[in-house]
C-alpha cells in the first residue's frame, strides 16, 4: 500500500509518516507544491493526504489536476481550515474525505483504511481479525462464525479498534469518533469506559482471540492474544 | 422626539415671547400716538375758543361741559400765571348710542389759562379718547390670533418644507440602519446638494469603509489564527500519541504525559470554541430555514443518550407545542445542544432534567449544584462554575447565537433547579 503525504509542516509530516509506517504502509512525502505535483502524477498511490495551504500553491489546484487525471477519488484533505465552503469545494473536486487539523492519528488511520477499502474491495467490506469477522455493511460481528450481538455504540467502538489494531486509541479520539462533538464539554470521559467494559465482557464471553488493553489510563489498544 | 417637533416646540415658545414683547411695545407706542394726535386737536380747539371769546365774550361764562365740551372760569392773576398748558387723562360722563344712561368715559383734557381785557380765565377743553381697556382687549385678541396663525404657519412650513429638506437625511439614515457589515454590498448614498448632508454622507462612508476594511481583516485573521493554532496543536497531539504508544516509561512519566495530552486536548476544544464564537459574532452563518425546535431537542438528547444514561439523569420532555422558528440549522443545533450539554454535564448523578417546549419558548430545568449561578456572569466568556476542564465558552456561544436572532435568553434558579429559558417571542414578531 502506497501513500503520499503532501504537507508543508515538517513536524506534522514526520508524525504522520511515523504513524503510517507502523501500519506497514509505504510512505512518500512532499512538502511543497511542485514536489507534490511531480510525485502525485509519477506514481499511483492508494491514498493521498493533501494539505490545502502549501508554499507556492494551493492544494485545491493539485486536486483539480488529479480530478482531470481521474485520480482524485482516493484523496483525503487535511486542512486547518474548518470552513464549510472549503469542505464542500474539496469534496466537489472529488476528494474522498476532509479531515480538519488537529486530528488524532487513530482517526487518520481509520479514514485512510476506509478509503483504501472502498477502492480495493469493491463493496466487500469485512474486517477479519483472529477468529473474528466484522461485517461493516451488515453491521454484524462474528466470533468463530457465531453472531455476537453488539449495540450501535459497541459496534462503532469495535470497528474503530479493528481499524487501529495494535495502535493506541486515546479516549479523546474514541469519544470524538463515536460520540462526535457532543463530548466537547464533558469534564470526564468515564462514559467511554462504561461502553468499553461492556464490550470487553462480550469479547470474553464469545472467546474472541483479541482483547482491549488499557494504556496508562489515557486510552486503549486492541491486541491479539 | 423628532427634530421637526423639537423645532416647533422651541419656535412656539420663542415666538410667544417675541409676540408678547411686540404687543406691549405696540400698545405703548399706539397710545402715545393717539394722545399726541388728540393733544394737537385740543390745542387747535383752545386757539379757536380764545379767538371766539374775543369776538363774543358771552362764552366766557360757560361754566359746565355740555355740547361744546369746554368750560371757562374766571381766576385771579396769581393762579393764572402759575398755570401752564397741561394735558390730563380724566373721566367725564358721556352717553353714546349703546348706552342707556350717561357713563363715565375716559377723556383727554387740556387745562390752560388766558387773559382777555385784563381778566384772567381758566380754560378746560376735553375730547373723548379711546378706552384703554377696550384697546388692550382688542390688542390681546389680535395678538392671540397672530400667534395661532404663526404657529399653524410654522407647523405647515415645517411639515412641508423641512420634511422635503430633510428627506436626503432620512434616506441616508434608513440605508445606514439597514446596513449589515459583511452582508450589504452597497454603501449608503443619497442625492443632495446640501453641504451638511454631503458632509455627513462622506463621514459615514469613510467610517464604513474603515469598518469594512477592519471586518475583512478580521475575517482573514480568523482564518489565519485557525491555521496557525490548529497546526501546532495537531503536531503536539500526534507527537504525544506516538510517544504514549511507544510505552516503556514508568507510571509517573505516563501520568505526566497523559496530563499534558489532556491539557492539549483542552486547548484544542478552546480554540475550536473561540473560532466558532468569532464566526458567529461576525455573522458568517446565515442560511435561515424554518426548523422545528422539538426535532432539534430530540436529536440532541439522542446524541447525548450514553452520557445521560451514564449519569443516570431522568429526562422529562414536555412538547406542549410544535415550536417552529426561522434560523440557521447548524446555529440552532449548537445553541440548543450547548444548553442541553450544559444541563447534562453540570448535572448530578441520578439527577433530573426537564425540557418544556411551549408556543414561543424553550425551557430547560436541571438539578445541579445547590447554589444559584451568577446570572450576570454565566453568559460571559470564560465563566466557569466549578468544572475544571470545560472551556467556559459553551453558554457564551449560545448567547451569541441568541443575540444574533433577537432571542432572549435568561437564567433562573428555583427550588434546586437551574432554569434556562430561550424566549423566541420577540424574534417571531
Amino acid at each position: 500500500m502506497k501513500i503520499l503525504i503532501i504537507e508543508d509542516e515538517q513536524q506534522l509530516l514526520y508524525n504522520i509518516k511515523q504513524s503510517l509506517e507502523k501500519e506497514k504502509f509505504l510512505v512518500e512525502t512532499a512538502s511543497d507544491y511542485y514536489t507534490a505535483v511531480e510525485k502525485a502524477f509519477v506514481y499511483d498511490y492508494d491514498c493521498i493526504l493533501l494539505d490545502i495551504m502549501l508554499p507556492q500553491g494551493s492544494g485545491l489546484d493539485i486536486l483539480k489536476e488529479l480530478k482531470k487525471a481521474n485520480k482524485s477519488e482516493n484523496v483525503i484533505i487535511i486542512s486547518a481550515k474548518d470552513s464549510l465552503d472549503d469542505k464542500l469545494k474539496g469534496l466537489e473536486l472529488g476528494a474522498d474525505d476532509y479531515l480538519t487539523k488537529p486530528f488524532h492519528l487513530a482517526e487518520l488511520n481509520a479514514r485512510i483504511k476506509a478509503v483504501i477499502r472502498r477502492k480495493e474491495l469493491n463493496g466487500k467490506s469485512d474486517i477479519e481479525l483472529g477468529n473474528t469477522t466484522l461485517a461493516i455493511n451488515e453491521r454484524q460481528f462474528f466470533v468463530n462464525n457465531n453472531l455476537v450481538t453488539l449495540n450501535r455504540k459497541e459496534f462503532d467502538i469495535l470497528n474503530y479498534f479493528m481499524l487501529n489494531k495494535n495502535r493506541l486509541v486515546t479516549k479523546n479520539a474514541l469519544a470524538e469518533h463515536v460520540w462526535g462533538d457532543n463530548t466537547d464539554q464533558a469534564d470526564n470521559l468515564d462514559f467511554v469506559y462504561y461502553q468499553i467494559k461492556n464490550l470487553r465482557k462480550k469479547l470474553l464471553a464469545s472467546k474472541a482471540t483479541f482483547e482491549i488493553e488499557s494504556i496508562y489510563g489515557v486510552g486503549y489498544k486492541l491486541v491479539l492474544k | 422626539m423628532k427634530l421637526l417637533n423639537k423645532s416647533i416646540k422651541y419656535l412656539s415658545v420663542s415666538i410667544l415671547g417675541i409676540v408678547t414683547i411686540w404687543a406691549v411695545v405696540f400698545y405703548v407706542n399706539m397710545l402715545k400716538e393717539i394722545k399726541s394726535s388728540i393733544d394737537e386737536g385740543l390745542e387747535n380747539y383752545k386757539r379757536l375758543i380764545i379767538k371766539n371769546a374775543i369776538k363774543d365774550p358771552s362764552i366766557l361764562n360757560k361754566q359746565y361741559f355740555d355740547e361744546s365740551f369746554f368750560t371757562i372760569h374766571k381766576i385771579d392773576e396769581q393762579l393764572a400765571l402759575s398755570i401752564k398748558d397741561r394735558y390730563v387723562d380724566t373721566i367725564l360722563l358721556m352717553q353714546d348710542a349703546d348706552d342707556i344712561a350717561p357713563e363715565p368715559e375716559p377723556v383727554r383734557m387740556l387745562i390752560t389759562a388766558f387773559k382777555i381785557n385784563g381778566q384772567y380765565y381758566q380754560l378746560k377743553v376735553a375730547n373723548s379718547m379711546v378706552e384703554e381697556d377696550d384697546l388692550i382687549r382688542e390688542l390681546l385678541l389680535d395678538v392671540i390670533w397672530l400667534y395661532i396663525i404663526l404657529i399653524i404657519g410654522i407647523v405647515f412650513i415645517n411639515n412641508i418644507v423641512l420634511k422635503r429638506l430633510w428627506k436626503p437625511f432620512y434616506d441616508l439614515l434608513n440605508q445606514i440602519k439597514k446596513f449589515h457589515l459583511g452582508k450589504t454590498q452597497k454603501i449608503p448614498e443619497t442625492k443632495t446638494n446640501v453641504k451638511e448632508f454631503t458632509d455627513l454622507q462622506k463621514a459615514v462612508n469613510t467610517l464604513l469603509a474603515h469598518n469594512i476594511n477592519v471586518f475583512e481583516q478580521q475575517k482573514e485573521f480568523i482564518g489565519n489564527t485557525s491555521h496557525e493554532l490548529q497546526t501546532p496543536l495537531a503536531i503536539a497531539t500526534n507527537k504525544l500519541e506516538l510517544l504514549l504508544e511507544q510505552g516503556n516509561f514508568n507510571s509517573m512519566d505516563a501520568e505526566n504525559i497523559t496530563e499534558v495530552y489532556q491539557v492539549i486536548q483542552r486547548l484544542v476544544r478552546l480554540n475550536k470554541s473561540l473560532l466558532l464564537l468569532t464566526k458567529i459574532e461576525n455573522k458568517q452563518f446565515l442560511d435561515n430555514k424554518t426548523i422545528s425546535i422539538n426535532e432539534i431537542v430530540k436529536q440532541c438528547l439522542h446524541d447525548l443518550e450514553d452520557i445521560i444514561a451514564f449519569k443516570n439523569i431522568n429526562i422529562i420532555v414536555e412538547n406542549k407545542f410544535d415550536l417552529k422558528v426561522n434560523m440557521d440549522t447548524s446555529l440552532a443545533s449548537i445553541m440548543i445542544s450547548n444548553l442541553i450539554k450544559n444541563a447534562t454535564f453540570h448535572n448530578i448523578e441520578n439527577g433530573k432534567m426537564e425540557i418544556i417546549i411551549s408556543d414561543n419558548f424553550l425551557e430547560i430545568n436541571n438539578t445541579g449544584d445547590i447554589e444559584k449561578l451568577d446570572e450576570k456572569l454565566i453568559f460571559t466568556r470564560f465563566y466557569k462554575s466549578n468544572s475544571k476542564s470545560s472551556t467556559g465558552l459553551g453558554l457564551t456561544i449560545t448567547k451569541a447565537i441568541a443575540s444574533l436572532y433577537a432571542i432572549s435568553l435568561s437564567y433562573n434558579y428555583k427550588q434546586t433547579l437551574h432554569c434556562f429559558k430561550v424566549d423566541f417571542s420577540q424574534k417571531n414578531n
